[in-house]
């Protein structure tokens, strides 16, 4: 197994005096899907900031790869409407990209032909496949999204994570996402991490969700979709001999 | 006048004062065009105003130490601007605190320019401008300081223009969205500095916002709305000046009425227009 292109190593990421994330580990192999989950507040996008540099960390380290190429779709853009900007001159931000790359990324993404078209003039779908072209340019070795699928329809979600599969089987770059939903990412992911201020546990889709921290965290809120899953794949329920028992901190779920 | 008459002609028209006035309000629309595209883009009219208003202050802190009117200004408004931006950025409240920083640097600069007499009298040329007393060294100071204006923004465009879209963004693209907003700040300063002739501190965010929300109906990148309200800009200083021409009103604000008319014609022409 190579070196992770992209590894923490025993973070704590403090924010305004709060510590958000505790002894936070993790490797980003080459290729591979990883899935960040979690509840509201339990530190996900700080992760993913840390991970990329926005946020400083109190304490462990960031490794990267030497070169890394990192294709970031941030959580939402939000256009203000006093901001005139078209699909391609937007792909042009901050990198100027040629005519034939923009139409090779939004080929890629189903946006083809979308060059001329405003962003305010865009459904959520469409921002967020032209939100991946953009990181799709100069050919990333890691995709990073922040919960890729905020706002976007159940079916128009599924759509979102089958294009995150192609790309990654096109271009074999690593993916690295943040949902707050296990269920909808089962099918895509090779890997998931349930966070919650520290790793809770982590392995293939089905052990996490299958695992009491899991459970603990996620419950009470998504037991339709639980329930779902457990229809799916109950007949599985292997030793969870991946996962990774932290010391626990009580989570405090009704 | 000690003109000599062999004089290049272009220089003996800078001795006309109207010619000078429509230099000036051109040149200040070079920088008023881009940096009040980002300030409509970014919502910082407010921001505009506590920095226009604090030049009245600078206009009394350069009377009191015998500097410069210009330098007062700029002085003062970077200060006024530097503290905004950081207050900014702890996650003020800032709409409320910038309506106290805005409305307290202007009462706090007509009190303290009324301790000196010579300016009570005039005080309205700081106020609403005095376009047509510009003078060649005038001229000079508005052209440099939008030629600085301009060329700082045209340098830092693709980061400025990536931070306003979303920070993370350019965090992930390796900018950093703190110097790109210091770079609007400084530029603002500059623009506050160099306007306060021309139409005077309280007309200085109208310059700003008012050519720039023209031509958003008219534009479809955000070059085009920067180059369209820098010549909307310049087109309202000069129907402006003919308006006061004509009708003996004061300069300034007959500027800032030409450029309204302006944006209501683009807001009519945006409506008419199938999208």
């Amino acid at each position: 197994m190579t070196a992770p292109l992209l590894s923490a190593s025993h973070i704590c990421v403090r924010l305004g005096g709060a510590e958000v994330l505790h002894d936070v580990s993790l490797a980003l192999a080459a290729g591979e899907i990883v899935t960040i989950v979690g509840p509201n507040g339990s530190g996900k996008s700080t992760l993913i900031r840390a991970l990329l540099g926005i946020v400083p960390v109190a304490e462990g380290r960031i490794d990267r790869a030497p070169g890394l190429r990192v294709g970031y779709v941030p959580q939402r853009l939000m256009i203000d409407r006093s901001l005139p900007m078209t699909v391609r001159r937007f792909l042009s931000l901050p990198v100027r990209a040629s005519d034939a790359q923009a139409a090779a990324v939004l080929a890629r993404t189903g946006m083809a032909g979308t060059e001329g078209l405003q962003l305010t003039a865009l459904s959520g779908g469409q921002m967020q496949r032209v939100l991946l072209a953009r990181a799709l340019l100069g050919g990333p070795q890691v995709l990073v999204l922040d919960e890729p699928t905020q706002g976007l329809d159940q079916p128009g979600e599924a759509a979102f994570y089958r294009l995150i599969e192609e790309v990654r089987a096109d271009t074999g770059c690593a993916v690295l996402m943040v949902s707050h939903d296990l269920h909808v990412v089962m099918a895509a992911s090779d890997r998931v991490i349930c966070l919650n201020g520290h790793v809770c546990c982590e392995g293939a889709p089905h052990l996490v969700a299958s695992a009491p921290e899991y459970r603990a965290l996620f419950g009470l809120g998504t037991k339709g979709a639980l329930a779902l899953y457990r229809h799916d794949h109950d007949h599985d329920h292997a030793a969870p001999h991946d996962h990774h028992h932290h010391p626990h901190h009580g989570h405090d779920h009704a | 006048m000690t003109t000599i008459t062999t004089r290049i002609t272009d220089t003996t028209m800078l001795d006309d004062f109207l010619v000078r006035a429509a230099l000036a309000g051109v040149g200040l629309a070079l920088a008023t065009g881009p940096l009040g595209s980002f300030v409509v883009w970014r919502r910082m009219a407010y921001f505009g105003d506590a920095t226009a208003h604090a030049a009245v202050l600078g206009v009394a802190l350069a009377l009191a130490t015998d500097l410069p009117i210009q330098a007062g200004t700029l002085v003062v408004a970077a200060g006024m601007a530097i503290a905004v931006a950081g207050l900014a950025a702890r996650g003020w409240a800032m709409d409320t605190t910038l309506g106290v920083l805005a409305h307290s640097a202007l009462a706090f600069g007509l009190v303290a320019v009324s301790y000196f007499p010579t300016v009570r009298t005039d005080l309205s040329a700081y106020l609403f401008g005095d376009i047509l007393a510009v003078s060649r060294g005038d001229l000079g100071l508005i052209w440099g300081g939008a030629g600085v204006v301009a060329a700082l923004l045209a340098w830092r465009w693709q980061a400025l223009l990536t931070a306003t879209l979303n920070e993370d963004l350019a965090h992930a693209g390796g900018l950093n969205p703190d110097r790109e907003r210091l770079v609007l700040v400084l530029a603002m300063a500059v623009t506050v500095a160099v306007a306060l002739k021309v139409v005077g501190a309280l007309l200085i965010a109208a310059m700003l916002i008012i050519p720039a929300a023209a031509a958003r109906g008219l534009a479809r990148s955000p070059e085009g709305m920067a180059l369209g309200a820098t010549g909307l800009g310049a087109v309202a200083a000069l129907a402006g000046l003919q308006l006061s021409l004509w009708q003996d009103t004061p300069a300034g604000p007959s500027i800032i009425v030409a450029a309204t008319l302006a944006f209501v014609l683009a807001a009519l022409f945006g409506r008419m227009r199938p999208h």
